[in-house]
């Protein structure tokens, strides 16, 4: 590990003909996955919203699975950040001491208010189930029986009343949250827009529709992941049928599974057109307007970066994903394939703003090159290094998996709404 | 009534509550609007106090001349006059208290910051006393013919 | 329906507590109040640069860096001298190998040969924070740790500062940094712990030729604040609104 003191950034910034001498990539690969992981949590939450709220039936299962995996993306999308804090120790200070001027100090509240909402909403729809793993634990024998059901016991919060009347209740509350949640979500990636769209110092991102462009690509990415995850878990359901003798619930698996898809796919390709049209309208305006920053921008955009933006975001992370699932005839495999593309489409919208931002210099007569470290040589290497990212994006899979345990989103039985 | 529907409420007011109780905790006293308004004026105020009493490195040349007088008044009456001591000797800081020696930089390239010629027609550079380094004397520090105190001093 | 109704209140008054009550604890003053303290306050802090006398020594950036404790061989500065060099083609040379530090001894500028018989204009423009009259780093600290002071200077507490980074991105003229070994932000602050006792900035105690000078606008007989009132002066990006305090004489329209 290297003791002397490193200027933080100067390890993967290279900077080319003339930049300030305290310019370096500062905001690097933490504060992309960063807006990336909040950007699944409000797609997924919106995801489930749409059957809670607009009752779209066919997307029952879906919802109730997004509802819990966007309660797992939470506390991952506060991860990239406490990793990237100069400061970890004083993280809680947002939360303290909130300077509202700045758009990052709603980061403490929103957060906290979308956690709670997730949160009171999975209650109100597992809540149920809890009452009545409380009352089927206590047949069961065993140490971990017991503990299983002091978690129940405490996720009930005491309310005990599962008559047809509290569900009756409970069913309204969950979709008063999931409507009030539609805002609040869009509030939690409209301002991480907000923070990149401000910032009148840097040309790219100072744009009054970097908070609607954020978001659009945020509902475009967590319907991505959710339909992703969800035909995965589908396919391994059916597989495990398939194995066990019982093709024809196999059978039925897939078919509800397609019907799904098909739905929420509609949904996905509706907010792919607006991001894509949004951020079309952002560059033409750019190139139209031509401010003082226009030269250096237009340099970075159709020559250094004109790979990353036009290549991997619009045309494999966007067309291409558009027309795969636009033609006739859609296999499951061109719709997994879309999805993925889609994915990388959306993380590399978040890459192409958050480095491309810091691509040229303050002068406008400089460019900085991101070289992401690989193989970390000291801690601030390996927190805003590739395997710091890794870390990141394989918490979810992780915190659902036990999240899940408790809150069982897979089944069908165990969702009173 | 379904009262049980008000229970997650409790649990968030129950959260909110203990924010503002690890506040009075956590957050100095003295942290508040001190100043213009929340915009530009939000902080702790007792930092001032700490940024005034940061120690002092540079002391200048009025600190110099208590001991050093003969140097000083040499300087004072030369060319060198406008170059504060402590721009080759390095900061006094506690001298010579704590450092009875401070370390003096006699390379070339202390010299040449100002001396190394660069014909620039809108700085001043172009119009010092310079040299072209590479042509000029150059395995000798500047030092070995030319008194910084007093550099016109036995030259013609 | 009551219940609905209630259901609807819950997180409406819980997000609504949330930013509301945090804000009770603020000590505030009243605007008259605030008002009051920054008219009467006799000093307000500016600095004036003649870019005609730099000579590119660099004598102040190393006398910053030892006044203010920034590791010397750091690749970030408090403040730095930039070099132009404006040839006969059109061309912008600019550079300043760590911030001016060991000042310009070489005329080649990133290892290419500029020969003198091209050259239409060459200087040296020495930066340095801006000390804003509307802060555009103030104004995104997420935590209120940094913050303009009664007399203009715009200061960080180390203690407070989470190391966002968001101050460092909104500064329009490049002056902030992590500072390698307190990791918080850190920036030029005319010296404060200088000022605030009589003595100028180490920068302009240390600058041979006078092209560093720190004024007070509030007092008119300041012969420094003299020159910005009556003498043509200029500053550095003003399209962004931040109402800068560094004043330069003789900048170049070419100075980025």
């Amino acid at each position: 590990m290297i003791d002397e003191p490193i200027v933080h950034g100067i390890e993967w910034t290279v900077k080319e003909l003339f930049v300030y001498p305290n310019e370096f990539i500062y905001w690097s690969i933490q504060i992309v996955m960063y807006p990336y992981m909040t950007g699944l949590v409000a797609g997924a939450f919106v995801l489930s919203s749409l059957y809670h709220v607009f009752g779209q039936k066919d997307l029952k299962e879906i919802a109730q699975f997004s509802l819990v995996f966007s309660l797992a993306l939470l506390p991952v999308a506060a991860v990239p950040l406490l990793l990237h804090l100069q400061q970890p120790t004083r993280a809680m200070e947002p939360l303290l001491t909130p300077h509202f001027t700045s758009a990052i100090a709603a980061f403490g509240i929103v957060f906290t208010t979308y956690a709670l909402i997730v949160l009171s909403e999975i209650w109100f729809v597992y809540r149920k189930y809890f009452v009545e793993q409380v009352a089927e634990l206590k047949e069961k024998p065993g140490l971990s029986n017991a503990m299983k059901r002091m978690v129940y016991r405490v996720l009930t919060i005491g309310a005990y009343d599962v008559s047809d009347g509290a569900i009756r209740v409970d069913k309204k509350a969950a979709k008063v949250l999931a409507a009030i949640g539609i805002p609040v979500a869009c509030f939690l990636h409209g301002y991480a827009g907000f923070i990149f769209g401000s910032v009148k110092a840097n040309a790219l991102w100072m744009s009054p529709l970097m908070p609607v462009i954020f978001i659009m690509s945020a509902v475009v990415s967590g319907i991505a992941l959710c339909m992703l995850t969800y035909i995965v878990i589908m396919e391994w359901q059916a597989f495990r049928q398939r194995r066990g003798g019982g093709l024809e619930v196999a059978g039925a698996i897939k078919g509800a599974e397609k019907e799904v898809i098909n739905k929420a796919a509609r949904y996905l390709l509706g907010f792919l057109v607006a991001a894509i049209s949004l951020e079309m309208l952002d560059l033409i305006f750019r190139g139209y307007t031509a401010m003082k920053s226009w030269d250096i921008l237009r340099s970075v955009m159709y020559g250094k970066d004109f790979l990353n933006i036009f290549v991997l975001q619009y045309t494999l992370g966007n067309l291409v994903p558009f027309v795969l699932l636009i033609l006739p005839r859609r296999t499951l495999w061109r719709t997994v394939l879309a999805l993925l593309l889609v994915l990388f489409g959306v993380f590399m919208m978040r890459w192409n703003v958050v480095i491309g931002g810091q691509a040229f210099s303050l002068s406008f007569s400089g460019y900085m090159h991101y070289e992401i470290p690989i193989i970390p040589h000291s801690i601030e290497t390996f927190k805003e290094g590739v395997f710091g990212a890794l870390t990141v994006i394989s918490l979810p899979f992780i915190f659902f998996w036990i999240i899940n345990k408790f809150v069982p989103s897979l089944r069908r039985d165990t969702t009173s709404i | 009534m379904k009262w049980h529907v008000l229970r997650p409420l409790w649990v968030a007011i129950g959260l909110v509550g203990l924010i503002l109780v690890s506040r009075q905790f956590l957050v100095p006293d003295d942290f508040g609007v001190h100043g213009r308004n929340f915009t530009y004026g939000y902080h702790r105020l007792s930092n001032i106090q700490e940024w005034k009493d940061f120690p002092v490195k540079y002391r200048g040349r009025e600190s110099c001349v208590e001991c050093h007088e003969e140097n000083v008044s040499m300087l004072n009456a030369s060319s060198h006059e406008p170059v504060e001591c402590e721009n080759c000797h390095g900061p006094a800081v506690n001298h010579p208290d704590d450092k009875e020696l401070l370390p003096l930089d006699t390379r070339r390239e202390l010299c040449l910051r100002c001396h190394a010629f660069l014909d620039y027609p809108n700085s001043d550079r172009g119009e010092l006393m310079s040299i072209e380094d590479k042509r000029h004397k150059r395995r000798y520090e500047c030092i070995k013919c030319h008194n910084p105190h007093d550099p016109k001093e036995d030259m013609e | 329906m009551t219940c609905s109704r209630r259901d609807f209140l819950k997180d409406s008054v819980g997000g609504t507590l949330a930013s509301v009550l945090p804000m009770s604890a603020f000590t505030l003053l009243s605007q008259a109040e605030a008002e009051a303290a920054i008219a009467e306050s006799k000093v307000r802090w500016a600095f004036l640069v003649d870019t005609t006398k730099c000579v590119g020594c660099g004598l102040c950036v190393k006398a910053c860096k030892n006044e203010n404790e920034i590791p010397y061989d750091a690749a970030v500065t408090r403040t730095w001298v930039e070099r132009y060099v404006i040839t006969k083609d059109g061309e912008t040379h600019i550079d300043s190998p760590m911030g001016g530090r060991d000042g310009f001894i070489d005329d080649k500028i990133r290892d290419e040969e500029i020969d003198p018989e091209d050259i239409d204009k060459a200087f040296f423009v020495p930066k340095l924070c801006n000390q804003c009259d509307n802060p555009a780093c103030v104004q995104v600290c997420p935590v209120g740790a940094t913050y303009q002071t009664h007399d203009g200077v715009v200061l960080i507490d180390r203690d407070w500062c989470i190391g966002c980074g968001y101050c460092i991105m909104a500064c329009p003229y490049g002056v902030r940094f992590f500072h390698p070994e307190q990791k918080v932000a850190d920036k030029c602050n005319f010296c404060y712990h200088r000022i605030s006792k009589g003595m100028q900035p180490a920068c302009v105690e240390c600058c041979s030729f006078g092209a560093r000078r720190i004024a007070n606008l509030k007092d008119p007989d300041d012969p420094v604040t003299k020159i910005i009132r009556t003498e043509r002066v200029a500053v550095l990006k003003d399209e962004y609104g931040t109402k800068p305090h560094v004043f330069y004489l003789g900048l170049d329209a070419g100075v980025r």
